[in-house]
């Protein structure tokens, strides 16, 4: 659905987006993830075709974003960052302005229209005007204005940013109602929400793409470095030799915890689970086991990691 | 086509569903209505030869008017879809660069000759208290509206360049009343300069705005001002389209 190669652009004087390229499959949510500033709404600007690239190519649907503007600002449906609306309109009036504006015929207008209200909640606010209503019920609109002529394409840019957790929950909901009939391109700097809702995740940071994959398969990419962390009833002595003797273990440490209990944390080599190993050691020394645990990396640990600004060149 | 009457349809709103509409459509008919007693008062003092459509323009209302009107009428149409950001909207639609510009400088030019309309009430009643014939008729007012919409035009196309390259209203309004006065400047130095046949001044005198007014007052119509007012609102109109477009290859 979406073929992005090379992709460059450049402001006066600073690169926002350098030389990306990655791929959005029909029918898929794609989550654009990055800290402020790393170019994500860059990207969604290019590929709604706003902006023109520095260089590279972008393709929806097979037509070029650039030659074939037309074409592609029929098939995609944006909302962009800050969701702008007019805010003296009235909501059903201005989604009948967008669906018109869209090339909707007056009869397909009207149809989509109620659809779409029907379908983002906002058949009760109908009548009131777009200024009056709360954030949520604006973001709705926005939704709503993306979706009136059925694109198969809807780039969202941070479509859950300054609501309520209860706002939230149900602009995701709806946004997960939308796989399978759409493609979905959400940018977001929160890592949670994408974790939810998307089935592939793209990292963006300065500018490049630095991880691209489904949601587990960027956790497992950091499984080497998970730990274990075992606590057992033992002799610190008797649990430093055991622990030299277990293959596969890369590091450990064993740290004193409360009572007879000893803490112990274990690094194993290449990812490889050591918990049966332990569980098999505390029955065979008949030592008592109260907790064994596997610290999985959690995507924001990945997150912070691999977007962490490198400290040295800052300095 | 049909998005440009969506477009236009929406910008009309936009004049007439505001307060600031009204507020402009206030002014204007109070700056009228104050030139016409003033004159009414001059006429009443002592007899003048010129009919009153023809006073109207020496009146300095008339010049105030399109001078503060033009940029206050324009300065919202594009600075402020990209300072909401809804510029981003409108431009990721099928509609296209032309169209919008069309449908916005359209919009300003009919929401300026409405505002124009209450004036007609004041030629009633100069039409119910007068004997004299002469003193309206139609040609002269046909002529009067028909400078009043060229002028406009001219101005509200130099409003909506203004407004295509600034982010602020305030920044907008300021752009196009300064371009707007640098122009009437211009048309009163070419009254004041005495006629020669040298090229400056012929050039010159085509930018005398107050001279081509008094034609248009006098229901004389001059195809040289009508080309040179329809070329200068292309002339600016185009530079906007440029504008708006700019962004693609920025």
């Amino acid at each position: 659905m979406i073929e992005v190669s090379n992709l460059t652009k450049r402001y006066a004087g600073r690169t926002a987006v350098s030389d990306i390229s990655f791929h959005v499959a029909r029918g898929e949510i794609v989550g654009l993830l990055g800290p402020n500033g790393a170019g994500k709404s860059t990207t969604m600007r290019i590929l709604s075709s706003f902006l023109p690239a520095t260089s590279g190519t972008v393709r929806v649907a097979g037509f070029d974003v650039f030659y074939d503007s037309v074409e592609v600002r029929r098939r995609i449906g944006f909302m962009p960052e800050n969701n702008p609306l007019y805010p003296e309109m009235r909501v059903r009036e201005y989604l009948k302005f967008r669906a018109r504006l869209k090339g909707l015929g007056g009869r397909r207008s009207r149809e989509r229209v109620a659809t779409v209200m029907e379908q983002c909640g906002l058949t009760d606010v109908q009548r009131r005007i777009i200024g009056q209503l709360s954030k949520g019920y604006r973001q709705r609109v926005g939704l709503a204005d993306a979706l009136v002529h059925e694109p198969e394409l809807i780039i969202l840019d941070e479509p859950t940013i300054g609501l309520d957790p209860h706002q939230i929950r149900s602009v995701r909901q709806l946004i997960k109602s939308l796989a399978g009939r759409h493609t979905v391109l959400i940018s977001t700097h929160i890592l949670p929400e994408a974790e939810m809702m998307c089935s592939r995740m793209v990292i963006m940071f300065d500018g490049k793409i630095l991880a691209a994959d489904t949601p587990e398969n960027l956790q497992k990419l950091m499984q080497g470095g998970s730990q274990i962390v075992a606590e057992i009833a033992a002799d610190a002595a008797d649990l430093n030799a055991a622990f030299l003797q277990l293959p596969g273990v890369e590091k450990f440490d064993v740290s004193a915890g409360d009572g007879e209990f000893r803490r112990c944390a274990l690094t194993p080599r290449d990812g490889c689970d050591l918990r049966p190993a332990i569980f098999a050691l505390a029955r065979e020394r008949g030592w008592v086991l109260r907790e064994l645990t596997r610290n999985r990396h959690s995507l924001e640990d990945i997150y912070v990691q691999i977007t962490k600004p490198n400290e040295e060149e800052e300095g | 086509m049909r998005i440009f009457f969506t477009l236009l349809r929406r910008e009309l709103a936009a004049f007439f569903l505001s307060i600031t509409g009204y507020v402009i459509i206030a002014s204007v008919t109070l700056l009228t209505s104050l030139s016409f007693v003033i004159l009414l008062t001059a006429f009443a003092a002592k007899p003048f030869t010129a009919p009153l459509t023809e006073m109207f323009y020496s009146t300095f209302f008339f010049w105030l008017i399109v001078l503060l009107v033009a940029p206050v009428i324009t300065m919202r149409l594009f600075a402020l879809e990209k300072s909401s950001g809804t510029f981003e909207t409108l431009m990721t639609t099928q509609a296209g660069d032309l169209q919008v510009v069309a449908a916005k400088f359209t919009a300003a030019v009919i929401f300026y000759m409405v505002a124009w309309l209450p004036m007609l009430a004041c030629l009633f009643v100069v039409r119910h208290f007068t004997s004299q014939p002469g003193a309206l008729d139609a040609g002269t007012v046909v002529g009067m509206y028909l400078g009043i919409f060229l002028t406009g035009c001219l101005f509200l196309s130099l409003g909506c360049f203004a407004s295509a390259i600034s982010r602020s209203q305030m920044a907008a309004a300021m752009i196009s009343f300064v371009l707007g006065v640098s122009l009437f400047a211009l048309g009163y130095l070419a009254r004041l300069i005495p006629m020669t046949s040298q090229w400056q001044t012929q050039a010159l005198s085509s930018f005398s705005l107050f001279d081509q007014m008094d034609d248009f007052a006098r229901g004389v119509l001059d195809t040289r001002t009508v080309i040179f007012y329809t070329g200068a609102v292309f002339f600016f109109l185009f530079l906007t389209l440029r504008v708006v477009e700019s962004r693609r290859w920025k």
